[in-house]
């Protein structure tokens, strides 16, 4: 499949231009994210994230697996995430490009080794039992910035997902259906959020957060911070690109704590206003 | 296990006998290596990486050259019996293809690429031993290695990792601290002191980040003092051998032209 032309020396003199007038193509401020919008769907652990044209499926399951010898009490987490062709003709299937090593080393580092699931609550029974999580991320369209609507979708996923409950009796194991009792939230540390600036050659323009696809593509390094609304953070990832003032990431890092609240308060929302429409049957 | 040995003991000496701040020894060997244009061994205490640049050359493939600048490739190979745990690592490793892809992407604004369109380099990264900071001994060996073959740059490169410790920061942490410890990779361009890369994969709140973050960025100056001497020192003894054939020597004061690096150091 072709490869789509890079972008044209007009349309990059317009942006640059414009962008140093702090101006966006899209009208918004350089420190404005697209308001992400979340579809749950039908199942728990479904959902659908979308920021502006960018869109993103994450779907969480959860089976029983025995652990392996060196890990008896922790439950196992793993992360599946596919750049398709799908997403934007600009990813070939086969090798990984490094742009979706980038993205999934990133999903890794910020929703498995940060800690985000408490892995011994996972555990059922030492040794014997403990549970697999499973977390799908499909990539369906990409206008820009799908490392942060992956990671979103992503968190999310894990928040609206609730995994049977289980009793044991000895040696039993006993799995209770959700029409039986109702299924229990994972246990979560934290919620972590990322959040990507990116610069551009020209010192005079800003940084601007949430870069749409032609902002990505003409960027001349992005700064990718992962943080919880406590304050933490996570993951900081700035791989090369413009060198910058020490100054500017520690106040890039302020910028991103105020950002990360305001992303945290329309999750709960989110899911707060889907929890209460959606009735989970307990006879 | 590993939580058993005391990361600071209440005198402020560390497992290894450092203190806080204090870097693991440094040891750089810029000896040519087989055919390659340029190269570097670079060992910070334990954890050892080579190093080696071949380029600017013409490209192997046409199709992947730009026209207006040089293209950098890096590879990068973890030797089986470089950890505890000798493994054999797929060359597609996720991890080692991300760090393949910091590297290059860290030295493609500080190379002037410019200069050699058309052209590729080729830089091979080799993990001979590790022992924490493995980032940052490949960024500083791939400096090195590219100052030695004559590649121009407009800085230095110098990493150096941090983390910290309930409340005290500490400097070049070995694996046994970094297993246990928030850390992150810093690596800063000495003369303008800006930033290129910043990696932070362990938990750490804002307040303690600014702390060590500043902190990295002074160690890398003291690490950019011990880089430049050891440049100066070979291209030294290059030229004193290049005067000895000659029987004259070219020039007064072959050493100190580089004025413009000097401006700002003082050693």
């Amino acid at each position: 499949m072709p490869r789509p032309p890079s972008p044209s020396i007009p349309e990059k003199e317009f942006l640059f231009s414009s962008l140093k007038q702090s101006l966006r193509l899209d009208g918004r401020n350089p420190l404005e994210m697209r308001k992400p919008t979340f579809t749950f769907g039908p199942e728990l652990g479904w959902v659908e994230c979308a920021l502006g044209k960018t869109r993103v499926i994450a779907q969480v399951d959860a089976k029983m697996v025995k652990p392996p010898p060196e890990r008896p009490l922790e439950g196992i987490i793993t992360i599946h995430s596919e750049l398709s062709p799908m997403a934007s003709s600009e990813y070939e299937s086969g090798r990984p490009s490094d742009e979706e090593v980038t993205i999934t080393r990133m999903l890794d580092k910020v929703l498995r080794r940060s800690d985000v699931v408490d892995k011994e609550s996972l555990c059922v029974l030492a040794g014997q039992r403990v549970w697999h999580l499973r977390l799908t991320i499909h990539c369906l369209a990409d206008a820009g910035n799908m490392l942060d609507c992956s990671c979103l979708a992503g968190v999310v996923a894990l928040r609206h997902f609730r995994r049977p409950e289980v009793e044991v009796m000895g040696d039993e194991v006993t799995i209770h259906h959700p029409s039986e009792r109702a299924p229990v939230p994972l246990s979560m540390h934290h919620t972590p959020y990322c959040l990507t600036f990116a610069y551009f050659p020209d010192p005079a323009i800003l940084p601007v957060l949430d870069p749409s696809h032609l902002e990505q593509t003409l960027s001349a390094g992005l700064l990718s911070i992962a943080l919880n609304a406590q304050r933490e953070l996570c993951v900081v990832q700035k791989a090369g690109g413009v060198p910058l003032a020490p100054d500017e990431i520690l106040r890039v890092v302020g910028i991103a704590v105020d950002k990360a609240k305001e992303l945290d308060k329309i999750v709960e929302e989110g899911l707060k206003a889907d929890w209460a429409g959606r009735t989970v049957e307990v006879r | 296990m590993s939580s058993r040995v005391e990361i600071l003991n209440d005198g402020g000496y560390r497992s290894d006998g450092r203190r806080q701040y204090e870097l693991r020894d440094v040891n750089i060997d810029l000896s040519q290596q087989g055919t390659a244009d340029g190269c570097c061994t670079i060992s910070h205490g334990l954890t050892q990486v080579l190093v080696t640049v071949f380029g600017p050359r013409e490209a192997k493939m046409r199709s992947q050259t730009l026209h207006d600048r040089a293209v950098i490739n890096v590879e990068m190979s973890v030797l089986p019996f470089s950890t505890g745990e000798r493994r054999r690592r797929a060359r597609a490793d996720r991890r080692i293809l991300e760090l393949a892809a910091t590297i290059k992407s860290t030295f493609e604004p500080v190379v002037q690429t410019t200069l050699y369109p058309r052209s590729q380099i080729d830089i091979f990264v080799q993990v001979l031993q590790q022992d924490g900071g493995l980032l940052h001994a490949c960024i500083n060996a791939t400096t090195l290695a590219l100052i030695s073959a004559g590649i121009p740059m407009s800085d230095f490169v110098c990493a150096v990792s941090g983390g910290v410790h309930a409340t005290s920061p500490l400097l070049d942490l070995t694996m046994l601290e970094e297993n246990d410890l928030p850390h992150m990779t810093v690596a800063v361009m000495p003369r303008t002191s800006k930033v290129t890369l910043v990696a932070l994969e362990t938990r750490l709140h804002v307040d303690r980040f600014a702390e060590i973050f500043s902190l990295a960025g002074e160690a890398g100056q003291a690490l950019h003092r011990e880089m430049r001497r050891a440049v100066r020192g070979r291209t030294g003894r290059l030229v004193g051998v290049m005067e000895t054939g000659m029987k004259q020597p070219i020039g007064g004061e072959p050493l100190e032209r580089d004025v413009v690096m000097d401006d700002r150091m003082d050693f």
